[in-house]
């Protein structure tokens, strides 16, 4: 049952296109991260969920009603920012308590001095204080209730804007890059607690990010967003392995896939070294078509085998694995090979080498980017060896 | 060597720094000098800042029994603090309307408020003091209040300040339930006392020493302010007792530098700390 839907959502700035009917339904609990090169839209299409802007187009619908024309305060979303946007001249304390207050207490009930002097106000605000107490104690934050946010580190400040978001229940949570503004090594440690937190509180999640290592690792379900249109959306092991379009695909993966231009033969099929692949839907023969394949099934070996051959123009040694680039002498493209330290052993730069590519992951994309189905036909013998 | 030129330069500084200060003080030093001083000795050839013989005692009480020193004094505080009040109630939201709310006049308004930076008080007097006439407000504290009500330098200082603040800021306080309103009164306004601190040092010194518009609006001494005030004292009571007037002169001018003195040092902390990170 999807909990948050957003259907049709258009944008546009000054005749700008910025967002083109979006599409996207969370399930209840579901975290969904929203990942895409900056500019893609992926901030604003988080303010339209929340609020803070408006869409030209399409409605959103969370758990079942329709908010579209709702205000920002009404639509009971929570949201984390990227600069934290912490209240400078409240303690922590004071942040978490702010959305509790402003709906458990009446405007009255608020006002400086005289709601001090209103029945009932004493007994709600002891609650909202055990309320943050419990909060604070659930996230660690304890300690640093009476600090003020220009006293906090970096990963302070971000667990209290959590704990803001969170302490009020919300039935959808938008994260705007929260952790863009760390440094590396928390980065990743709190990449495990958002998750964490996430699973506890079970409400689902829209998590905006440019980073695919954190897209992939945290959410259930990943869309990937390009110039305004979402190019798809499924788990993170499907999308890194069966893109539905080339930008999705070169935009997850780190080193990028391999994109090489061919075409299709008379026969319909693609050729590529040992490589000979069959488009399912045929299209028209000779076309142009791209070759995509990931750089940990590309491996380069000393022994020149005549049909792909390449020169190594430069390695990285990674630790626990090294990156290849090599230039193809038939084309003139580099292609890059990811391969374990030991398979790199006897390899240098200005090396001739043989190029293998590992037939079943090759994939097929039509000149504008859509996926083409193709599947191998025929593979030339390839050395047992080579696989490990 | 470096040592030495560097404290040669410092002391070039420091010279040059004291003798401005010095240049500037000299008034305030003679009215000191001045209102310390009998009749006799102010008008005689010989020129010295100590007075021969001390008659602060004499001039201060001429000067505070001559005049009604409290009544100007408290009217001076309820003016300028009026004044303050609506100017900082109005510009406010008028300036956070135009720095974080997107609508179709602001663009208007901005060339409104660079329009109305250029009209002098002096330009409107006539009209306001024939509305104000009509009105028959004329020697009231409204009269003295109500032109400086709106102050477009207010609003154009606090746009600037409050375009520095993050929207981030604001779309937090927004999700967490707060109305427009709220937010000026819970985020911006304890967010923006180095700007309102730094205003109320403008706006209380022009309307603490403003002569020229309760001039033209007041002729009765129960709502003069003190510059008027003291400009009855001197065409009504002192003639051309200098000490008596550089007596009454020190008085009303005592609260403002006593004022300034404490403020400044809350600008000075305030500009330091408008460290505003989330």
């Amino acid at each position: 049952m999807s909990i948050l839907a957003l259907r049709g959502i258009t944008k546009s700035y000054a005749g700008n296109s910025i967002l083109k009917g979006v599409r996207l339904e969370a399930g209840d609990g579901e975290f969904i991260a929203l990942v895409g090169p900056s500019g893609c839209g992926k901030s604003t299409l988080l303010r339209i969920v929340a609020g803070l802007d408006h869409a030209d187009n399409g409605e959103i619908v969370i758990g079942g009603r329709n908010v579209s024309s709702l205000a920002a305060a009404d639509r009971n979303i929570a949201m984390v920012f990227q600069s934290y946007a912490l209240y400078p001249h409240l303690t922590a304390g004071q942040n978490i308590a702010v959305p509790l207050a402003m709906r458990r207490l009446t405007a009255v009930q608020r006002f400086p001095f005289i709601g001090n002097f209103l029945p009932g106000q004493r007994r709600i605000r002891a609650d909202i204080q055990r309320q943050v107490r419990e909060m604070a104690s659930s996230l660690k934050i304890d300690h640093l209730l009476d600090r003020k946010p220009g006293q906090m580190s970096g990963g302070q400040r971000q667990r209290v804007a959590l704990a803001r978001a969170m302490v009020r229940r919300p039935s959808v949570f938008l994260m705007d890059e929260p952790l863009s503004n760390l440094d590396a090594n928390l980065r990743v440690h709190a990449r495990g607690e958002i998750v964490e937190l996430h699973r506890r509180a079970g409400v689902p999640t829209l998590y905006v990010t440019h980073d695919q290592s954190e897209a992939l690792s945290m959410a259930d379900r990943v869309a990937v967003m390009i110039g305004g249109t979402l190019l798809q959306l499924a788990p993170p092991q499907d999308i890194y392995e069966d893109p539905s379009h080339i930008e999705v695909a070169r935009f997850l993966g780190q080193p990028r896939i391999n994109v090489l231009e061919t075409r299709l033969d008379a026969s319909g099929l693609v050729r590529f070294g040992a490589l000979t692949l069959a488009a399912e839907s045929a299209p028209p023969a000779e076309t142009p078509v791209l070759i995509g394949i990931r750089p940990e099934f590309v491996r380069l070996s000393a022994r020149p085998d005549g049909i792909l051959s390449a020169r190594i123009e430069r390695t990285e040694f990674l630790g626990s694995e090294v990156i290849i680039h090599a230039r193809l002498d038939a084309i003139g493209e580099t292609i890059v090979a990811r391969m374990t330290p030991a398979e790199a052993g006897g390899l240098s730069v200005g090396m001739p080498v043989s190029v293998e590519i590992e037939p079943d992951r090759a994939m097929l994309f039509a000149p504008a980017g859509e996926r083409l189905p193709a599947k191998t036909v025929a593979v030339a013998s390839v050395p047992e060896k080579a696989y490990g | 060597m470096t040592a030495h030129s560097l404290t040669l330069g410092r002391m070039l500084r420091f010279g040059l720094l004291s003798l401005g200060a010095l240049l500037f003080l000299a008034p305030y030093i003679f009215m000191i000098s001045t209102a310390g001083k009998a009749q006799s000795e102010i008008f005689s050839s010989s020129l010295s800042l100590i007075p021969e013989q001390w008659s602060f005692a004499e001039n201060f009480t001429k000067a505070l029994s001559r005049v009604s020193m409290p009544t100007l004094l408290m009217n001076g505080v309820i003016v300028c603090a009026l004044i303050f009040l609506v100017q900082v109630v109005v510009a406010i939201p008028c300036a956070y309307a135009m720095a974080k709310l997107k609508f179709r006049a602001a663009r208007i308004m901005m060339v409104l408020v660079m329009l109305g930076l250029l009209v002098p008080i002096h330009a409107t007097a006539l009209p306001l003091y024939v509305a104000f006439d009509r009105l028959s407000v004329l020697n009231s504290y409204t009269a003295l209040v109500a032109p400086f009500s709106i102050s477009v330098f207010a609003i154009f200082l606090f746009l600037q300040f409050f375009r520095a603040i993050p929207d981030d800021l604001i779309h937090a306080a927004r999700l967490d339930g707060m109305s427009e309103a709220g937010i000026v009164a819970r985020v911006i306004v304890p967010n923006a006392w180095p700007a309102i601190t730094a205003f109320a040092i403008f706006s209380v010194v022009a309307h603490w020493n403003d002569l020229f518009w309760p001039l033209v609006v007041v002729s009765n001494q129960d709502f003069a302010t003190p510059p008027l005030g003291l400009l009855y004292f001197r065409a009504a009571e002192a003639g051309d007792d200098y000490g008596a007037l550089m007596a009454a002169t020190l008085i009303i001018t005592l609260p403002l530098v006593a004022a300034f003195l404490v403020a400044q040092k809350r600008f000075v902390e305030g500009i330091t700390m408008t460290g505003l990170k989330g």
